[in-house]
């Protein structure tokens, strides 16, 4: 009997209580930001889309390879020596051209897995959040600085002066005199040393 | 015979005034209101696009519905499917046509008004039966199936409730209740009644714990938090309107705000002084004696929409009763104590 | 004559607003009484650990975060904490202070997501909002501190990706101040609150004898009045340095292993991680985060067993290492999946309405549940 108005009196009281904390929540702050209106400024650390700033870029691949979820894309040409690749803007020399360098933004997790290894920070995570697409090819952003017809270009350069190269190694052996007949052939490390 | 007919015309349009002139704005101002009144309380702000703070929402969302697909399943049972909505509808608003508005309006003065109210009501539970059966639908069958116990237990509460401030007022008509109710605030039902006497006195208690326990039922009968079992968001989905959709769902949707206020507007003339104002009217100070029944309105309004805030304000503080604490509440804690109540009020009325 | 009744097989399916997440309920119901649950898994499946035998050890670490979404720098802890243990890897002061103190804030977050959606599952619709409010601000701590909101990738085998900013200290200690008042108004809107307790005491009550034979771990644990946490039964990093208390469930409003007490042990461990938090913030040492990071790992021949307290309960990683720089098996003792096997034992006999309400006292997150 006693349990009986002890319920009721719990919970008259409980549910009085609970509407005191409604009510006092009805003249408090707000804390909705409208959208598209206004926004959040978001943190200096904010990882989001990429970007990378290709003049930098020496081509090491360092970021391919960190890469949890395989989604960029980088191919290189080398320089040969009447084409310069340039320099970086600290000053580096840059040995590769970076003919591809694709990241595919439907594939990219934002681990920021690849900013950590770059030798020269030229791959930072931005903070910007609105590139939606209507179609799933254009998430795939293309950095390289050369069209492809460059690209092939630098290819065919590139075929051409190993050729030449080889032809030179070729004609220097003919002319040199004859080796001593029965010495021990050393492991052939010329190639290394023309190509480098 | 033309006499007759345009006798009948007349009352008849009299009847249905309410009905667009209020109900359908003031479904409309409701839905708008739950909104950002859930959102005030929540910390948020509620729609604020359409139209300056939202203003437009409902209007946005009636059309939105009135456009939909009436997606209509093969293995229901059309004939009842089609109707149960109406059936909700009509139980839902044939109720407003003995409600007092003011001392000029009332749809239809009728001598029996609060038991013509409590009668039509019950056509809701017909209504939402036959949704839930026709639905062929696992989930609707619990939700009507909880519906029916739910309503029809919660209506006896209210039944002895009203019993016993028929007792205290001597009639059953709304508009003498509330007419009995006049000048000021203390000679509210809820304060006992207009006689300044002892019984006055003794009777307040016992009033206050029948307006509580009314408020209550009446919360049961409109299916509100904590009640809303019977359409349990995140239980059995939708319950008896899970597979509504288009008009037919705006209709149960409306036909809740409408039971909402129609709830809310016999609270207030029972206990509170139906369109009585608390402190006298305006049109007396001004001799301007046209103007007092406009002023009815007004205060009418004004406690119907007080009371259905109280609601809102319920549903967003508490958690859902389970079904069996919900049979539990009406007939082991209501009805007892309602009965008390009436047998201690009718033994202080002798008096 | 008898009446012919029948059961009837009602499916809680994987469409549904409160079994959290993608999960099928199969629930044999005799009227409203249930008599039969059985679950049905493997929506969310993402095939982890095979993901986990193409990668490097390095690489595996954001993927560990997307097991259990909500608590991401658990899972990166107790990735990290067993391969440090196969390397035999010791880490700095400072990564250690700041790993715990993640890690607790983290505990929070998952924690108020808990309880927002155990109220919306009874029918309270308005302390989720308190809860997200409030979530929102460390989500906003960690944004600041590794720039994600949701799958952080913080912690890197034998140390840190990120370091602190500057004035992160002081952003923490104002949230601790103000979380306690949060503490108590969620008390006095949901925890005492008459419904909510005729709602969930004496409901799926788990006896602590069943419990530990299905292996339970965690909050769920705890509320049946086992007083086992992984912190301090088997310490790991430095939390043998603080001083904090193991909630355990005393069946204040019903028994002992119900509903309520399953709810209610989260509260309490909210605010004993907040204790934590503030014993942590003030003493972080000076050094450098990344300093133990070793370049390529490699470890030796072997397999290891390292394990953490999830907000969930323990979080095991069990992996096998052929010497290569790939692992080669990662195996996940998620929390949830052993605490969802005893939800057949103690739903029986309640109504269908009890059965939402046990499984938001579970608590469970299907990434976790499915790998």
């Amino acid at each position: 009997m006693k349990e009986y108005f002890q319920n009721i009196f719990e919970a008259i009281s409980t549910v009085l209580v609970g509407m005191g904390v409604t009510w006092k929540h009805l003249f408090q702050k707000k804390v909705t930001i409208q959208y598209p209106d206004e926004r959040l400024t978001l943190p200096p650390r904010e990882r989001n889309r990429l970007f990378v700033d290709i003049e930098d870029c020496i081509g090491c691949r360092q970021c391919e390879n960190a890469c949890p979820v395989d989604c960029i894309e980088i191919e290189t040409v080398k320089a040969v020596p009447g084409d310069d690749a340039g320099k970086t803007k600290a000053g580096q020399k840059k040995v590769f051209h970076v003919t591809k360098f694709t990241i595919d933004f439907s594939k990219c997790c934002f681990c920021s897995f690849c900013v950590f290894p770059c030798p020269t920070d030229c791959i930072k995570m931005t903070d910007v959040y609105e590139y939606s697409e209507y179609e799933r090819d254009r998430l795939k952003y293309n950095f390289s600085a050369f069209t492809p017809e460059e690209a092939q270009d630098k290819k065919a350069k590139l075929e051409q002066f190993e050729k030449e190269k080889a032809a030179q190694k070729a004609a220097a052996a003919a002319a040199a005199p004859q080796p001593k007949p029965a010495a021990p052939q050393t492991p052939n490390t010329d190639n290394k040393e023309t190509l480098s | 015979m033309n006499e007759l007919l345009k006798d009948i015309l007349i009352n008849v349009l009299l009847a249905a005034a309410p009905l667009f002139l209020w109900i359908l704005p003031y479904a409309l101002l409701a839905v708008y209101l739950e909104r950002k009144v859930s959102a005030f309380m929540q910390d948020r702000l509620g729609p604020m696009r359409v139209g300056k703070y939202g203003l437009l929402q409902t209007i946005a969302d009636i059309l939105k519905l009135l456009q939909k697909e009436d997606i209509t399943a093969d293995a229901v049972d059309k004939k009842l499917f089609n109707f149960a909505p109406v059936l909700v509808f009509i139980g839902s608003y044939a109720a407003f046509a003995a409600i007092p508005f003011s001392s000029i309006y009332i749809g239809s003065n009728i001598d029996l008004g609060i038991f013509y109210i409590l009668a039509v009501s019950s056509l809701v539970v017909a209504g939402l039966l036959l949704g839930a059966w026709a639905s062929n639908n696992k989930y609707s069958l619990y939700g009507g199936l909880r519906t029916a116990a739910q309503i029809v237990s919660y209506e006896i509460p209210t039944a002895i409730v009203v019993l016993s401030l028929v007792i205290v007022a001597g009639t059953l008509n709304l508009k003498e209740m509330s007419e009995a109710q006049t000048a000021n605030i203390f000679n509210w039902y809820i304060f006992g009644g207009p006689e300044l006497s002892l019984k006055k006195f003794i009777l307040i208690p016992f009033l206050l714990v029948a307006a509580v326990i009314y408020f209550i039922s009446s919360l049961a009968e409109v299916n509100r938090t904590p009640f809303d079992i019977p359409e349990a968001e995140s239980e059995i989905i939708g319950g008896y309107h899970t597979e509504y959709s288009g008009m037919k769902f705006a209709f149960f949707f409306l036909a809740e705000y409408a039971n909402m206020f129609a709830v809310s507007a016999v609270i207030t003339v029972l206990f509170f002084g139906g369109y009585q104002s608390p402190f006298g009217y305006l049109g007396n100070l001004l001799n301007m004696p046209w103007l007092i029944g406009l002023e009815q309105i007004f205060w009418f309004l004004f406690k119907g929409m007080l009371f259905v805030f109280v609601q809102m304000w319920l549903r967003w503080t508490l958690p859902r009763l389970r079904v069996d604490q919900l049979m539990a509440l009406c007939w082991r804690y209501l009805i007892p104590i309602s009965l008390v109540n009436l047998v201690i009020i009718a033994f202080i009325s002798l008096l | 004559m008898s009446l012919k009744t029948e059961e009837l097989v009602l499916n809680m399916g994987p469409q549904h607003p409160s079994t959290h997440g993608v999960l099928r309920l199969e629930l044999l119901v005799d009227g409203e009484i249930v008599k039969n649950v059985t679950p049905h898994l493997g929506y969310l499946h993402r095939c982890f650990e095979k993901h986990t035998e193409a990668m490097q050890y390095f690489q595996v670490v954001p993927y560990t975060d997307r097991l259990d979404y909500l608590a991401s720098m658990g899972n990166n802890f107790g990735y990290v904490l067993t391969i440090e243990k196969l390397l035999n890897l010791k880490v700095p002061e400072r990564v250690e202070y700041i790993r715990v103190i993640v890690a607790e804030l983290q505990r929070i977050a998952s924690h108020l997501v808990a309880i927002g959606t155990f109220g919306i599952d009874v029918g309270a619709f308005t302390p989720f909002l308190f809860c997200f409010r409030d979530r929102e601000i460390i989500l906003n701590l960690l944004e600041e501190l590794t720039g994600a909101r949701f799958l952080y990738n913080f912690m890197a085998v034998g140390g840190l990706n990120y370091d602190l900013p500057d004035g992160w200290t002081e952003k923490v200690k104002d949230f601790a101040k103000q979380f306690r008042n949060t503490i108590k108004e969620l008390n006095d809107l949901l925890s005492f609150n008459k419904i909510f307790i005729e709602r969930t005491a004496n409901v799926g009550i788990l006896p602590a004898d069943l419990a530990i034979n299905y292996g339970i771990s965690g909050p769920m644990l705890r509320a049946s009045g086992v007083k086992y946490d992984i912190r301090k039964n088997a310490p790991y990093s430095i939390y043998d340095r603080f001083d904090f208390e193991i909630p355990v469930g005393k069946g204040l409003k019903g028994t002992v292993g119900d509903t309520w007490d399953r709810y209610f042990v989260r509260v309490l461990e909210m605010e004993q991680s907040l204790n934590i938090v503030e014993q942590a913030i003030d003493n972080i040492p000076e050094g450098d985060v990344k300093e133990a990071i070793p370049k390529k790992i490699k470890p030796p021949v072997g397999t290891v067993y390292g394990r953490v307290e999830n907000p969930r309960g323990e979080l095991g990683f069990f992996v096998v290492s052929d010497g290569g720089v790939n692992p080669f098996r990662v195996k996940v003792r998620p929390p949830s999946f052993c605490n969802l096997s005893v939800i057949n034992e103690i739903c029986k006999n309640n109504l269908v309405s009890d059965v939402v309400a046990i499984l938001g006292s579970i608590d469970i997150v299907l990434g976790e549940v499915d790998r």
